[in-house]
């Protein structure tokens, strides 16, 4: 029988995380970047509420992983105004077309 | 030692000169363009005139003064001071020195004045008056000056006014060549009067390290308030002590001040008479060495045998600068300078000897050119330079009074002569070939009278002063005592005897070839400088008397020549010269070393006779030869005699032996410094160039290279690097994601390889 341990979480933490910055760094639309940082956050909250089990006990990571949450919302909604934003404005949601702060 | 009186202004007489000379240099040329040449010789002539005010003022203190404390002393400032010699800018009016100030200041006044007239119309204005203060503030630093030093200083500024007035229109090259003549045949007579300064300065002790020199031991510290000092390394305090006077102390060691080195000499306690006696230097007594060496600077600047080759060719200057300069003061500094050392040239019988004797043999063969000189200014040159023979004469055979009386008397009628000489030529349109005036008497009364009364003083005729002085010299020459041998007395009065029938002779020949000899042959001439406006146009246009501050001029040199007799009435006559016993205060320092044998009054008066005699004579001859102006035979004698004529004409070709021995001398050692020059020089200056040229070219190739390459490879590299960083800045953020997390990933590894 396996026995589910911290390393197992964090196991699948790290690839969500990986999972998240791969999606990140090559996703050209807004919307697959946003997702992708909603996974690294999860990712994060996985780590969070698996340290908080068996390192500390208490609920010091579930707190922590509901503020992360409640960020991850409020982030969403500011990032995706700043999708719409953008897409107002250049008719695309192609991050790699938004360039007008290029040096 | 008599008393010294102390004066306080004495330093204005030659400051006067001095600020207007400045001031003119500075901001003539201004006030000339702005207010006129009024403004410009106002202040010249104005400096002038107070000046010679001051003079007159302390002539006057100098008269309520008893006759043994005529001795008006200023000390301005310590000059400098060099080893065991301190110098004093100082002034001193002694009788001798008092009447050199007023004739130069009078002269030079009358004479600024006539320049008024003479140089009307000369665009250069304020610069010859600014040269001819400036020449009067030398000439008076040099007959006041209490020490050789000043005196020194006087005679080299002297020296350069000369020069920068012969070449005053110096854009005509003859002239600037005359006035650089005039410099540098200078230069040989001042390099003979520095050496024979040093070796006085020697023989009294002195040296420029503090260390006692010419074998003369005197205590150290020598300072003018010293008494006597021990004289010799075996004195004892006693022997000192008995030797120091109760009144007045005495300086003894090395000194410059003429006072001090007559009272040391004068007092035999000293002992510096016997050692300047019995030291000898080349074989010669160190006093004779020391005199004939000051003398050879006279001979420079007084135009004697051999360096009077400058002052003939000076006549390239101005009239007023050859009246001024070459005939009333600056030449007769020689004179002036050896009658102030009369008591050291006294104890040298042959420094006295060479000095009568180079005089009297410069007056006979200056009086020999002076007959065939067809130059009016020339003629009157040579006469200067024969006058000044005279002149050493007298101081030579030990009359110092009587050469400085015919100093006072030449400078009125030689003034005379030379204003009036330029009277004519301004009269004649600056032609100055006297063949080519002629008649002048009705043209030019006042200049012809002048000219006439100055004639008969220097010929010796006893109306004039000429007469007295130049006779009170010969009967002196034939009576002294004080020359080597005592038949050279005779002979130099014979020689100037007949000098002075030559004198006469070719004075009254300038004048009737002038004034007579028919009537006017000129025409336009084209003499010292070019004429202004349309006066040149006119050709042979009568000539015309000059203006009445020129003329004004003439009539008071001419009444000077006539009056300053008053001064030297002949004791013959039953008289006492009044300037002999005016200068004894000066000449009795050599009074007891010098002596003239008394044959008599009789054969003094017979002499006189056998003067004026001669100088009748002389004027005969002139008047049968020139003064119709229709007599053959001088055009016959000429052709006669051409080869005589030629040779005298052409002043016995002195200048081309000059040219032929001194020069070409001057001039080989100069090809030789050149070709030393040019080969070895420039071959040293050319190798340093060529090693200096590779070191840079090498230094050059470091640089370029090396320097350079380490430069510009930093300025690549960064270059490079700011090229291939830029890549990295992207502006995507996912790049700079992906970076981070490469980052990270990598600290991980390593982390986790490190443990």
């Amino acid at each position: 029988m396996l026995h589910v341990g911290l390393a197992h979480f964090l196991a699948v933490g790290a690839l969500l995380f990986a999972l998240g910055a791969y999606c990140v760094t090559t996703r050209k639309n807004a919307v697959g970047i946003l997702m992708g940082v909603e996974l690294i956050l999860n990712a994060a909250n996985v780590n969070f509420v698996a340290f908080g089990h068996y390192s500390w006990g208490g609920i010091h990571g579930q707190v922590f992983a509901l503020f992360v949450i409640v960020l991850a919302a409020a982030e969403a909604a500011v990032g995706l105004a700043i999708v719409l934003t953008l897409y107002r404005h250049y008719k695309t949601i192609d991050v790699t077309r938004a360039e007008r702060l290029e040096g | 030692m008599p008393n010294a009186v102390e004066i306080h202004w004495a330093w204005l007489i030659p400051a006067l000169p001095a600020l207007g000379a400045f001031a003119n240099a500075t901001i003539g040329k201004k006030l000339q363009d702005r207010l006129g040449k009024g403004a410009v010789h106002g202040i010249a002539v104005g400096a002038m005139v107070l000046s010679t005010a001051v003079a007159w003022a302390y002539f006057a203190v100098m008269l309520g003064t008893p006759a043994e404390d005529r001795y008006l002393h200023q000390t301005l400032w310590p000059a400098f001071a060099a080893g065991s010699l301190r110098v004093d800018l100082a002034f001193a009016l002694d009788p001798l020195s008092m009447m050199m100030t007023l004739v130069v200041t009078n002269i030079a006044t009358l004479i600024h004045v006539y320049s008024i007239g003479y140089m009307a119309e000369e665009p250069s204005y304020w610069r010859f008056f600014s040269y001819m203060n400036l020449f009067v503030f030398s000439m008076l630093l040099l007959v006041m000056g209490s020490n050789f030093v000043i005196l020194f200083f006087g005679w080299e500024g002297v020296g350069l006014c000369s020069y920068l007035l012969i070449s005053f229109w110096y854009t005509d090259l003859d002239k600037a060549r005359a006035g650089m003549k005039a410099f540098v045949v200078n230069r040989f007579g001042d390099f003979a009067f520095i050496i024979g300064l040093f070796a006085l300065m020697w023989g009294l002790g002195g040296s420029w390290t503090g260390q006692k020199s010419g074998g003369l031991s005197l205590r150290d510290g020598y300072a003018a308030s010293a008494v006597y000092a021990p004289l010799h390394d075996g004195a004892t305090a006693a022997e000192a002590e008995a030797m120091t006077p109760r009144e007045h102390g005495i300086a003894v060691g090395p000194t410059l001040d003429f006072r001090e080195l007559r009272a040391e000499i004068l007092a035999p306690e000293t002992g510096i008479l016997t050692h300047l006696k019995t030291t000898t230097i080349f074989g010669l007594p160190l006093v004779a060495f020391v005199c004939i060496l000051l003398f050879g600077g006279a001979t420079g600047k007084s135009a004697q045998i051999p360096l009077y080759v400058w002052l003939p060719d000076a006549m390239a200057g101005p009239t007023p600068v050859s009246a001024l300069i070459h005939a009333a003061t600056m030449v007769t500094a020689g004179v002036y300078m050896v009658a102030r050392l009369n008591f050291l040239f006294a104890l040298s019988p042959a420094a006295m000897t060479v000095v009568a004797a180079v005089g009297t043999l410069t007056a006979i063969f200056a009086a020999a050119i002076g007959f065939f000189q067809v130059d009016i200014k020339k003629v009157l040159a040579y006469s200067t330079v024969s006058q000044l023979g005279y002149m050493f004469m007298g101081v030579g055979v030990g009359a110092t009074w009587a050469g400085c009386y015919h100093l006072l008397t030449h400078a009125f009628f030689k003034a005379c002569l030379f204003l009036g000489s330029g009277s004519v030529i301004l009269a004649c349109h600056h032609e100055q070939d006297m063949r080519k005036m002629g008649g002048l008497k009705d043209h030019t009364p006042i200049t012809r009278w002048t000219y006439a009364v100055a004639t008969l003083a220097i010929s010796g005729f006893p109306v004039a002063a000429g007469f007295f002085s130049k006779d009170e010299i010969l009967w002196k020459t034939f009576t002294t005592e004080n020359l080597a041998a005592p038949w050279i007395g005779p002979v130099l009065w014979f020689v100037g005897l007949v000098a002075a029938a030559g004198t006469s002779f070719y004075m009254w020949r300038s004048y009737y070839l002038t004034f007579w000899s028919g009537s006017y042959r000129g025409g336009s001439g084209h003499g010292e400088h070019a004429h202004g406006g349309e006066e040149g146009m006119h050709e042979a246009h009568a000539p015309r008397e000059s203006p009445v501050v020129m003329t004004g001029v003439l009539l008071a040199l001419a009444a000077g020549a006539v009056l300053a007799s008053v001064l030297g009435l002949p004791s013959a006559w039953g008289f006492t010269p009044i300037l002999e016993s005016f200068l004894e205060p000066v000449t009795s320092a050599s009074r007891d070393l010098l002596h003239f044998s008394e044959p008599g009054r009789g054969l003094e008066l017979f002499f006189m006779l056998v003067s004026v005699g001669v100088a009748t004579a002389g004027w005969l001859v002139a008047a049968w030869l020139y003064k119709t102006g229709e007599n053959p035979r001088p055009a016959a004698w000429l052709a006669k005699y051409a080869g005589l004529h030629r040779v005298v004409f052409n002043k016995f070709y002195v200048d081309e032996i000059y040219a032929a021995t001194i020069l070409r001398a001057a001039m080989w050692v100069k090809d030789v410094a050149f070709w030393f020059d040019v080969h070895v020089i420039d071959g040293l200056v050319n190798f340093v160039g060529v090693v200096v040229r590779f070191v840079a070219n090498v230094d050059g190739a470091i640089d370029r290279y090396v320097v350079d390459g380490l430069v510009n490879l930093t300025a690549e590299a960064v270059l490079a690097s700011g090229r291939g960083l830029r890549k990295l800045q992207t502006g995507r953020i996912e790049n700079y994601l992906m970076t981070a997390l490469a980052g990270a990933l990598a600290f991980v590894a390593i982390n986790y390889l490190v443990h």
